[in-house]
């Protein structure tokens, strides 16, 4: 099995409410996944079930070809939503039971510590208390933890927030080496944005049930809607390039700048041949920017709510 | 786990004791400086009935004035600064007399010294009314004398009516230790558990464990560390104490006799320290203690993880500590019923029905049975099959509010936000 996590009709009510119904998804190994949807949709409540910590109601979670089962848990890295650690309690003991937690040795927990601590630059921090750091160096912390026991998962619930840009790049960087090194990650995030750029696979939740998922870069050529984006320097008039145009194509959005000279607008295009507009602006003028819009998750899951509400 | 290596537990852990002896120390050294102050009753007797009767105690002295009126001397009292005057004026009878008698003092009298004098008039009007009806004074004084009741039991060994006080004080002193114990160090649990919601890191922990585990490991561990710390309490408390008590030379016994009841013991009835401890010592050795310490730690252990599961399931369920109130009372009720039964009931029947009743109940057993207990087991105290019977409730019980506190447990760690009611607590129970 190519496959390090697979749901197979995972369902959970909790009383009449109803967090997750028949979910199913397939997380390739190796891949970063991105779990994506609007606060609510039950995205964390799935995530508690991959981590053992509530249990579906009906519906069966596979981890790597097995059953989901209790010693698992040491192979998977979890890093919540709602995450903290005890204020009073030194940073490096309190790694150091966090990490035995997860059946480290302490020498061999120490071991990465210090190697984590030293990537990061922290190493003065370990007799600080965790009051005394801010939020964000916090959140370090929390994420050594988290990859500390080098976990086959990875999971990230909101992993972005708390961290300003500059460490929240960081983070990222230290995301995509733990993925070349062989580790599946899961991203869940209503920020959808925020992660778009390093999911390969995706999986839209809303209210409870699952809307789509697959491949990114499918699912995007799935939604593109052959709409592009022009840029055009000419010594035409506007007007008449409007006209000219708007004969066979649709434009929207346009906007001339004079001093400039440059001509830019969207059009939105019968199928996906470019080869006519494409000509018909060159003598035009000189084609400075001719991009294809492609639709982002956001985009993709707003229509895709819509069509199926409507 | 975190508790242990605070600071501040540290400190209190070796500082109560000192606290604890300093305070019963200082409040023995007042109580002698209160009781050592002399106050000097200035006494104008113009009757004819009293002559003697006034005889200073190490508290109380009394100045005769003779042959001046009310007036002067009060003045003299006034400006020498006595605490106080007795008039007692001539009337034609004792009963007139005693009527007519009057205290003047500075501000309200204390109610020692109120006390005595009293008893002096009473004493006084007791053999004139005797008098009367011809009693001589002599055999007043025979009438006086204090009689106590010889009781043994059936087996035949003499008992000694401070056994039963005894008694009594062991087991009250078990029971109330295991309610301390379970109220104290079931906050520790509930503000452990709160604390780990708070501070969101809870869901870091049960990704690595089950919360179940967490939950009983929490318990276990609070209950080691309020071991250990009780251990060193009751150490190095009665080792702080005796060091202090002869450092000080203070004497317990004036603590211990109230001098508003007992006629100065001190003074009057010059009984020897020694053989009175030695008394209470045999007493203490005659209890069944082996039952008594076994018991104790078995009912110590059950009563304190049911009650303290119920805490843990408290601190899951809500989001701060002044939530915690309206669940915490139901708690506590049980407990304060427990000693409540146990000082007003068991003490006085402890195999009546109501002692036995509570003594089975499990949430009020380890109190209560723990106060029965000091009759020993078989004839004459608790029936063995009472005491198995508690027992089996107990851990049954145990089982029962174990699980239901891991449920709520479970989903409350979760739930921010919101304050819940019971009836979501129950709801809980079904997810």
């Amino acid at each position: 099995m190519s496959h390090i996590l697979v749901a197979d009709g995972v369902s959970k009510k909790f009383g009449n409410h109803t967090a997750l119904s028949n979910i199913s998804l397939e997380i390739p190994k190796n891949c970063i996944y991105g779990l994506l949807g609007p606060n609510g949709a039950g995205k964390t409540t799935l995530i508690r079930i991959i981590n053992q910590i509530s249990f579906p109601d009906t519906g069966k979670v596979y981890f790597d070809g097995e059953a989901l089962a209790s010693h698992h848990i040491a192979a998977i890295g979890y890093l919540p939503e709602e995450r903290g650690l005890y204020k009073s309690m030194k940073v490096g003991e309190q790694a150091l039971y966090l990490a035995q937690l997860k059946g480290l040795s302490k020498a061999e927990a120490k071991k990465r510590l210090k190697y984590w601590f030293d990537r990061f630059e922290i190493g003065d921090w370990w007799n600080k208390k965790i009051q005394e750091l801010s939020k964000g160096m916090a959140q370090k912390i929390q994420f050594i933890v988290t990859v500390l026991h080098k976990p086959k998962l990875l999971i990230f619930d909101e992993p972005f927030s708390g961290f300003d840009p500059i460490n929240a790049n960081k983070i990222k960087d230290e995301i995509l080496a733990l993925k070349e090194q062989g580790t599946s990650i899961i991203f869940s995030t209503h920020r959808m944005e925020s992660v778009e750029e390093l999911c390969e696979y995706i999986t839209l939740i809303h209210e409870s049930e699952k809307l789509l998922d697959g491949k990114l870069s499918d699912i995007k050529k799935a939604y593109k809607n052959n709409v592009f984006n022009v840029s055009l320097q000419t010594e035409e008039n506007a007007e008449n390039i409007l006209n000219s145009i708007n004969g066979d194509f649709q434009i929207t959005n346009s906007v001339y700048n004079i001093e400039e000279k440059q001509f830019d607008f969207t059009v939105q295009l019968p199928s996906d041949n470019t080869s006519a507009i494409l000509s018909k602006l060159a003598s035009l003028g000189n084609i400075n920017q001719f991009n294809e819009t492609i639709p982002s998750a956001n985009d993709i899951f707003i229509q895709t709510v819509k069509s199926k509400t409507v | 786990m975190a508790k242990v290596r605070n600071k501040s537990f540290v400190i209190m852990t070796f500082l109560s004791p000192i606290l604890m002896v300093g305070m019963i120390v200082l409040i023995a050294f007042l109580t002698e400086v209160n009781d050592s102050e002399k106050r000097i009753v200035v006494v104008l007797n113009e009757s004819d009935y009293f002559s003697n009767e006034f005889n200073s105690t190490a508290s109380v002295s009394y100045i005769k004035f003779r042959d001046i009126n009310l007036e002067q001397a009060r003045d003299s009292t006034i400006s020498i600064g006595y605490y106080g005057l007795l008039h007692i004026p001539k009337e034609d009878s004792l009963e007139k007399v005693a009527s007519a008698a009057f205290l003047y003092t500075k501000e309200n009298p204390t109610s020692y010294i109120l006390e005595r004098l009293e008893r002096i008039f009473e004493n006084r009007l007791r053999q004139e009314r005797l008098q009367k009806i011809g009693v001589s004074s002599e055999e007043f004084a025979a009438i006086e004398k204090n009689f106590e009741i010889h009781t043994a039991t059936f087996k035949g060994e003499e008992n000694v009516k401070g056994l039963n006080m005894m008694k009594a004080f062991v087991g009250g002193a078990f029971g109330y230790l295991i309610m301390m114990f379970i109220i104290i160090y079931g906050g520790f649990v509930m503000r452990s558990v709160i604390e780990e919601k708070t501070s969101r890191i809870i869901e870091v922990i049960i990704s690595s464990v089950k919360p179940f585990q967490l939950m009983l490991g929490k318990i276990i561990g609070t209950s080691l560390a309020g071991l250990t710390q009780f251990a060193i309490w009751i150490f190095s408390a009665s080792l702080l104490l005796v060091v202090a008590l002869l450092l000080l030379d203070i004497d317990l016994g004036v603590m211990a006799s109230n001098p508003a009841i007992s006629a100065n013991p001190m003074l009057n009835m010059p009984t020897p320290q020694e053989s009175e401890m030695e008394f209470w010592a045999k007493e203490f050795f005659n209890l069944p203690l082996l039952l008594l310490l076994g018991s104790f730690i078995v009912y110590f252990i059950l009563g304190y993880l049911i009650y303290s599961s119920i805490y843990a399931a408290i601190g899951a369920a809500v989001d701060n500590e002044t939530d915690t109130q309206q669940f915490i009372f139901p708690i506590i009720l049980p407990l304060m019923l427990a000693i409540y039964v146990g000082f007003f009931s068991v003490f006085n029947n402890p195999h009546g029905p109501i002692a036995v009743g509570f003594s089975l109940f499990p949430l009020t057993s380890p109190i209560v049975m723990l106060m029965r207990l000091p009759g020993g087991i078989g004839e004459g105290g608790v029936p063995l099959w009472q005491l198995l019977t508690s027992i089996i409730l107990l851990i049954i019980t145990f089982l029962g509010i174990v699980w239901l506190a891991a449920k709520i447990y479970r989903v409350g760690i979760l739930m921010y936000g919101k304050k819940p009611t019971y009836r979501e607590l129950f709801k809980w129970l079904k997810y």
